[in-house]
């Protein structure tokens, strides 16, 4: 057979039957941008989206005899992201060069670290499908960011093929830390799963931490995902492959999801899988073949001749340890416990990006269940009809509670307040503003309650007669019409007990 | 006011002490200076780029500070000569390379701000052995310097413009970089004083990288006391430099000050001389040999037996960090650019640019360190050599443990003539077998003049090595053999030079 059939998948094979035959293993390498105020090796600012080329210097544009200097914040950052992830932090390593050409490149090698990682051999737990998973972490290494190339012309906007390419080196020196799994095996048709999970909780890790933003639309968390699979009960892994710059979330779960597909046909139709790298394609969520492993770069890796090796103190890096904040998994358990929610409200609050603004809104005096409503259903109505984020939508979590309290109080129904809601998001002011403002307070005069309730009850003598004869649930047509009556500024229970006592039966 | 001749003899101490006394100005000086240039460099080609307004107004604002009541440093007033590998933001930056030609930096290295700072007048920069690779200036894209005692014959290298200007009172003091011996070197084959500091004692910072775990800035000049004064002002820890030490610089003009080497123990290197030196060498250095023990040092010989190994091991260190570090001229960013004709894709230019920018011998090391670095070749290689290096650095350690510094003969031999080792560069290497040693372990070393060779009447150096941040003892052992044989001479050395008889005539000024 020639390498030319061998990659040519065979018929397509769904996933179910993919992983119902073959046992997949799969690893992430995760790169995160650390969020410092300057970059890796000098003074310039870390701005996303600044005027091109204007947060360089002689070093980060690797200027000639331009030299490097160590940030000591960006070490604080991946000392601290070892910690959380249970890694074992070395008390002596060092940069390496890793050698290649790309105009991206300043200096035509970026610095990096090789076989002395600052950070080894540690853990993250992530749950699944309430299974806990633990992904054992190989590595945390620091390295420099490179430019950001702009290809202008030709086709899907890569070098080759362009017309000409333009290069912003602001990103060139930014931090970053690459995370780098160690395989993961045995999670079956859980895998694209756990790649999602994974990624989540460490993206959650890093919020907590405060190391970097973490925004994947922006490209400061980029993932590679290693992907291969084996016939099932098979005691060897098959090839992998690398497919590169996955960058969302749904992202990594399709692209380990159609991997195993594809590889999967490849090995039903009797071919074998080429270690290569891959592109990850949104459109499609399938992917296609970059770079093979016969043509990969020779790094040339050695020792980083500029810096001196780097050897953090034993006290500093205990300091680090406990100054670490409390853990998205501590936190989430602790806050689950108080709130006394079950396992589902807290996998939708976490999907929904709420748990912050839950857990706020809560401290603003709203109660928990309160809270989770509003964030999980009026408001996330809302952030999906604007396409935003929830945390983007225009009101505060202060704000939220104050309408939580206004209903508590009977001041507001249900309808009012999704109206003040409505004049808070508008930009209106404060609930209290645009409850003074719309007038949407409820009728709480009881004169004209009850003058409202006696009209009902003459209009529909039939319904009365009901409730007088003992069927309260009848009540609920009066109390519409009282409503209907009061345009909705009623607390409906109030009218419902009003109605009741008239008619003899409270 | 003095005649030209005069000033362009002065030591740089005595520049100062009469720019400061108000005797002299440092625009004569500088300006008696750039004639000397004017004159001689179209013989010398010592010189890429000659700083003539900047320089005169360098001088003026010596000058202006003086009459002001303003205090000056010790080197203020006086004319350098800066080797063209430190940046500098108002005179190109080519290392002697075409893939360079004219770029214009757009910031000083660390030395280049320390002398403007120390009032130290620039003049311009200086040819070199394309970045820094060569014992001969041969390598030099804009061609070769000549040397003052014979202009057929090499000023040395790579810092061989540096050495050049200063053995033809072009500049009484200049800045050079040692990566494998090219202060000392230049140093010993121009009859000049050649210092390598300590690694990481001069900053890098703006130095373009060879071999970043090699290269040191150092000064050349004609007295051991100039080079200690402009070792001090341009010493010192640089926080933009990582490999800089931060560590008080060691009393290099003090040392220079107090000539006195009685007690001391001086070990002289077994494996750095007999065969491959040449014999007039050999008899000049014996001779040195001699005198410092007719001045109560007290002389031992001691054995380095990795030395032998230093030459091979820095033919691999050396060529794989430039392999890296000269990755970055790809026509992207700044400098030459060849083949951009608009079709040609970014891989096809670079490729284009580095053929037609680099020269033979930057290539051969480019080539050699990318395969030394190759994954499968790393250990056998890169890690071997590294291996060496540590055994090097313990046979200084061990020495050092006996003598308190260790000496030889700075060079085989003495210079040889143009053209003479270009098609062999395994000759040309050789060039460094005693200094690379230095350099590999990171240890302080000098080239002191120690008299001509009798077979060619040219200048002999002795190399002197002291550990790592003793610096000082160079000085001292240097000032005393420079004092008891300018005595013996009733001259400075340099004063037998000939080269450019007939030329400036400072020769005959230099040896009243």
């Amino acid at each position: 057979m020639t390498d030319s059939t061998t990659t040519t998948a065979g018929l397509p094979v769904s996933f179910d039957d993919a992983v119902a035959r073959y046992e997949p293993v799969i690893g992430l390498e995760t790169h995160v941008e650390l969020g410092t105020a300057s970059k890796m090796f000098c003074g310039c600012p870390t701005v996303f989206g600044a005027e091109p080329n204007s947060g360089v210097c002689p070093v980060c544009l690797g200027l000639p005899g331009s030299l490097p200097v160590i940030n000591r914040a960006a070490i604080e950052y991946a000392i601290r992201i070892g910690l959380a992830l249970n890694c074992s932090i070395a008390s002596w390593c060092r940069f390496a060069r890793k050698n290649y050409f790309y105009p991206d490149m300043p200096k035509n090698f970026q610095i990096s670290q090789y076989d002395e990682p600052l950070c080894s051999d540690g853990y993250l737990d992530v749950e699944v499908e309430g299974q806990q998973v633990r992904i054992g972490i190989e590595r945390v290494h620091l390295e420099e960011d490179t430019g950001k190339s702009l290809h202008i012309g030709g086709t899907a906007g890569r070098i080759h093929g362009a017309d000409y390419s333009l290069v912003d080196y602001n990103r060139a020196g930014i931090p970053l830390v690459e995370v780098v799994t160690k395989p993961i095996a045995g999670t079956g048709a859980l895998a694209p799963a756990v790649a999602r999970a994974y990624v989540t909780e460490l993206r959650d890790l890093m919020r907590a931490l405060d190391v970097s933003d973490v925004r994947m639309e922006q490209g400061s968390l980029r993932c590679d995902v290693n992907t291969s699979i084996a016939p099932a009960g098979s005691d060897r892994w098959g090839t992998r492959t690398e497919t590169k710059n996955v960058n969302s979330l749904r992202s990594v779960e399709r692209a380990v999801r159609s991997e195993i597909e594809r590889q999967a046909a490849v090995l039903d139709a009797g071919g074998r899988v080429i270690q290569e790298t891959r592109h990850f394609h949104e459109d499609t969520g399938s992917t296609t073949s970059g770079r093979s492993k016969e043509e990969a770069q020779d790094y040339r890796y050695f020792p980083e001749p500029d810096l001196v090796p780097l050897a953090p103190a034993p006290q500093w890096v205990e300091e680090i340890r406990a100054g670490l904040p409390e853990l998205p998994a501590a936190r989430r358990a602790r806050l689950q416990a108080d709130w006394d929610f079950t396992d589902q409200d807290m996998s939708a609050l976490r999907n929904a990006g709420a748990l912050d603004l839950v857990e706020e809104t809560v401290a603003a005096g709203a109660s928990p269940d309160q809270a989770r409503n509003w964030w999980l259903t009026e408001l996330s109505r809302r952030a999906n009809e604007s396409g935003v984020e929830l945390s983007a939508l225009p009101v505060t979590p202060g704000q939220v509670a104050r309408i939580c309290a206004l209903v508590a109080a009977g001041e507001l129904n249900n309808k009012l307040a999704r109206q003040v809601l409505d004049g808070v998001l508008a930009g209106e002011g404060s609930p209290d503003e645009v409850v003074a403002a719309r007038g949407l307070s409820v009728v709480t005069d009881s004169g004209v309650l009850a003058a409202a309730v006696d009209e009902a009850i003459a209009a529909n003598p039939e319904i009365a007669d009901k409730i007088r004869g003992g069927k309260a649930a009848a009540a609920g047509a009066l109390v519409g019409a009282v409503m209907k009556a009061t345009r909705g500024q009623a607390d409906a229970a109030s009218v419902r007990d009003l109605i009741l006592q008239r008619l003899g039966q409270a | 006011m003095a005649a030209d001749t005069e000033l362009i003899t002065m030591t740089a101490a005595q520049i100062a002490a009469a720019v400061a006394s108000g005797e002299v100005s440092s625009v004569e000086v500088t300006r008696a200076h750039l004639d000397r240039i004017a004159q001689t460099d179209v013989h010398v080609r010592a010189f890429l780029y000659v700083a003539e307004e900047a320089a005169l107004a360098a001088a003026q604002a010596v000058d202006d500070q003086r009459t002001a009541g303003q205090p000056l440093g010790p080197l203020a007033g006086v004319p350098l000569a800066l080797k063209d590998v430190f940046t500098t933001t108002d005179m190109p930056t080519t290392c002697g390379s075409r893939i360079l030609a004219g770029w214009q930096p757009p910031y000083d290295a660390t030395i280049t701000a320390r002398l403007r700072q120390a009032g130290v007048v620039i003049l311009g920069k200086t040819n070199m052995d394309e970045f820094a690779m060569g014992s001969s200036t041969e390598n030099s894209a804009f061609g070769p310097s000549h040397n003052p005692w014979d202009l057929s014959r090499v000023p040395g290298g790579s810092s061989g413009g540096s050495s050049a200007a200063v053995a033809a009172y072009q500049a009484p003091l200049a800045i050079g970089t040692d990566t494998g011996g090219s202060i000392r070197q230049p140093a010993a084959v121009c009859g000049l004083v050649g210092v390598k500091p300590t690694y990481g004692g001069s900053s890098r910072y703006g130095v373009v990288a060879f071999a970043s775990s090699l290269d040191t800035p150092g000064p050349l000049a004609r007295t051991v006391l100039d080079a200690a004064l402009l070792h001090q002002a341009i010493s010192g820890h640089d926080p933009r430099d990582s490999t800089s030490l931060d560590a008080p610089v060691p009393p290099v003009v003090a040392a220079a000050r107090n000539p006195d080497v009685a007690g001391l123990r001086i070990g002289v290197v077994t494996e750095l001389g007999g065969e491959g030196y040449a014999s007039g060498v050999l008899t000049r250095f014996n001779e040195a040999v001699e005198v410092l023990e007719s001045l109560g040092a007290k002389i031992t010989e001691v054995s380095c037996p990795h030395f032998s190994y230093a030459l091979p091991a820095y033919y691999l260190i050396a060529p794989s960090e430039c392999s890296s570090n000269l990755a970055r001229f790809d026509a992207m960013r700044y400098g030459l650019r060849v083949g951009d004709d608009g079709r040609a894709s970014a891989e096809e230019v670079m490729s284009l640019t580095r053929a037609a920018g680099f020269g033979a011998e930057v290539k051969r090391r480019i080539m050699l360190g990318t395969y030394a670095l190759s994954s499968g070749y790393y250990d056998a290689y890169y890690g071997k050599a590294q291996q060496v290096r540590t055994l090097i650095a313990r046979d200084f350690a061990a020495a050092f443990e006996q003598v308190d510094v260790l000496i030889s003969p700075t060079t085989p031999t003495t210079a040889f003539s143009i053209g003479e080792r270009v098609e062999d560069p395994m000759a040309m290497y050789l060039a460094d077998l005693a200094t690379i040693p230095g350099n590999l372990a990171g240890n302080a070393a000098m080239s002191v003049p120690c008299g001509l060779a009798p077979e060619d009447g040219l200048p002999v150096g002795l190399q002197i090595m002291a550990p790592v941040l003793a610096d000082d003892r160079l000085y001292r052992v240097g000032a005393a053999l420079e004092a008891a044989l300018d005595s013996r001479r009733g001259h400075p050395l340099l004063a037998e030079a000939r080269g450019l008889e007939g030329v400036g005539g400072a020769e005959q000024e230099a040896g009243r």
